[in-house]
């Protein structure tokens, strides 16, 4: 491809040790976070000349954190995909990166939903009412766990796919989870253990949904010089994509996802096909999507999802392809209700030799992490990264 | 007739509903749908429907989208019953007779009757904001 955007690097990689943050405020959070990734990068505030962030950054623009941190940049990018952001972001970072107008850029995540007690599966989605389809949804009282039961639902319609199939998605993050002393959930869990947790929103049962906790993380991407100076293994950006995947009209098609884009567009820049990659970060916030997304990505064939992550199949160690080995959405974290960043910085580990050595992937040369933002069904974008450790 | 209907929307509980004051250019939704008819945008230029209601016909860009009544008949998309709340409710996708596929409730339904295929007919239920949405129900 003739688009390759000039060399990414990601160098800095951090995901806070909190779940629970009563004491912290928001902005300390990502102020934490950023520290965090540019120590395990080897750089300092002083050196940051971009800075990128999405919706769940105080005051909802780029200006409070960089305030906050005193920070003098050159490029500001506050673009809200949701929880898939901070995938999308490490790609603008590196287009602005190749363009020459930043040179080491800053992604971070932070929130604490856990101590705000929100449920945010079962509590209906509030729309601002400007949005131009919320006087018709809004009327429904639609929540993510039925907007995500109605595409299980869907998939087992089409497909066969069970409740079964679905519970092999949280047994496989809840064997990763058991080796992540930070992990909210780190019991090991059953297919019995799933289908016995009781339905939230048909036919999802509690331990299909991801969990809900406080905390964030942050990334930092830079240019090769940069890269090559630092003394930290050399991951790079092989290739890219992002999609907006809507309603079309009314022609709703729950068991598609944007993951078929921005997954063809990242294989189609990185030269490298679903059977390369040795290792996928790819986003549970529900045991379903993870289904539809591997469907979407290329690793198995449309409807067969279910059958693929069947019987440990995600499982590092034992199946054909190790997945979330932090634990994951369902086990691990999932921080402001954002899954993203979590899923590159769980693929960067991999690629470095840092993840926990009872789920490391021996040699793991190329990861993928991909994910959506905001809701399946009401409209989501999608965002995929594949990267190679050189 | 339709000035006298407007005057009467314009004192109606429906103009108090935020919803519907922030979008004016689908108050004859609301306006029908207080009257117990439904209606759906769909374009003079190429002739189809679309959901939700909109001034620029997303499949052409024409704005020469018109208000045409629709059968109110449909089947299920996809259907999901909330349980995890102390009254469980049920939203579904259905798809209209014609075409487009609509976010809603199934009400006064039996369990085994919420089934993705199965033949629903539109009903309006008054929102908690005072407009009457669109709801679906059984064709018995």
């Amino acid at each position: 491809m003739s688009s390759k955007p000039g060399s990414a690097y990601i160098c800095g990689a951090f995901e806070h040790p909190t779940r629970l943050a009563p004491d912290k405020s928001v902005a300390q959070l990502h102020a934490e976070c950023a520290l965090g990734a540019l120590a395990d990068a080897g750089l300092t505030l002083a050196e940051v000349d971009g800075y990128f962030c999405a919706g769940d950054v105080p005051g909802a623009t780029p200006l409070v954190m960089a305030d906050y941190l005193n920070l003098r940049l050159r490029w500001l990018d506050g673009s809200e995909l949701g929880g898939c952001s901070y995938i999308a972001l490490v790609e603008h970072a590196a287009a602005a990166i190749a363009a020459g107008k930043c040179s080491v850029a800053l992604i971070t995540l932070a929130g604490r939903p856990r101590s705000n007690g929100e449920s945010v599966g079962v509590k209906p989605r509030a729309l601002s009412v400007d949005r131009p389809e919320a006087a018709f949804d809004s009327a429904s009282q639609w929540t993510i766990a039925t907007m995500y039961g109605m595409a299980a639902q869907r998939h087992r319609h089409e497909f066969g796919t069970t409740p079964e199939q679905l519970a092999w998605v949280k047994v496989a993050a809840s064997e990763h989870a058991q080796h992540n002393p930070n992990a909210l959930l780190k019991k090991k869990v059953t297919v019995a253990d799933v289908l016995a947790s009781g339905v939230i929103a048909d036919p999802l049962h509690k331990l299909d949904c991801c969990v809900i906790t406080d905390g964030g993380g942050a990334l930092v991407v830079t240019n090769e010089a940069t890269a090559r100076r630092l003394k930290r293994p050399l991951v790079k950006l092989l290739g890219s994509g992002e999609t907006a995947y809507t309603n079309h009209g009314g022609q709703v098609d729950l068991t598609n996802t944007g993951a078929e884009r921005s997954g063809q567009l990242a294989f189609a820049q990185a030269g490298v096909a679903p059977k390369d990659i040795q290792y996928a970060s790819i986003y549970d916030n529900f045991t379903i999507m993870v289904i539809l997304q591997l469907e979407g990505l290329g690793f198995c064939k449309k409807g067969q999802g279910g059958a693929f992550v069947a019987d440990g199949n995600l499982i590092s160690g034992r199946g054909q392809l190790p997945w979330n080995t932090d634990g994951g959405g369902l086990c691990n974290n999932h921080p402001q209700n954002r899954g993203g960043i979590t899923k590159v910085v769980e693929a960067v580990r991999q690629l470095r030799g840092e993840a926990h050595p009872k789920v490391q992937v021996p040699d793991c040369r190329l990861a993928l992490a991909s994910g959506p933002g905001l809701v399946l069904g009401g409209g989501h974008a999608h965002a995929t990264v594949i990267l190679e450790r050189v | 007739m339709a000035a006298d209907h407007s005057e009467t929307c314009l004192n109606d509980a429906c103009l108090n509903d935020p919803y519907v004051a922030a979008s004016p250019e689908n108050l004859p939704f609301w306006q029908a749908a207080a009257k117990g008819s439904f209606l759906g945008k769909a374009c003079a230029d190429c002739g189809r429907f679309h959901w939700y209601p909109r001034a620029i016909c997303p499949f052409c860009s024409s704005a020469n989208t018109e208000w045409r009544p629709l059968s109110g008949q449909g089947q299920v998309y996809a259907v999901s019953t909330l349980r995890r709340v102390s009254t469980p409710y049920t939203v579904a996708y259905v798809q209209l007779a014609e075409g487009p596929v609509v976010l809603s409730n199934l009400v006064d339904m039996g369990d085994a009757q919420m089934a993705i295929g199965m033949a629903v007919r539109v009903v309006f239920r008054a929102t908690p904001e005072g407009r009457m949405a669109p709801k679906f129900t059984g064709m018995a």
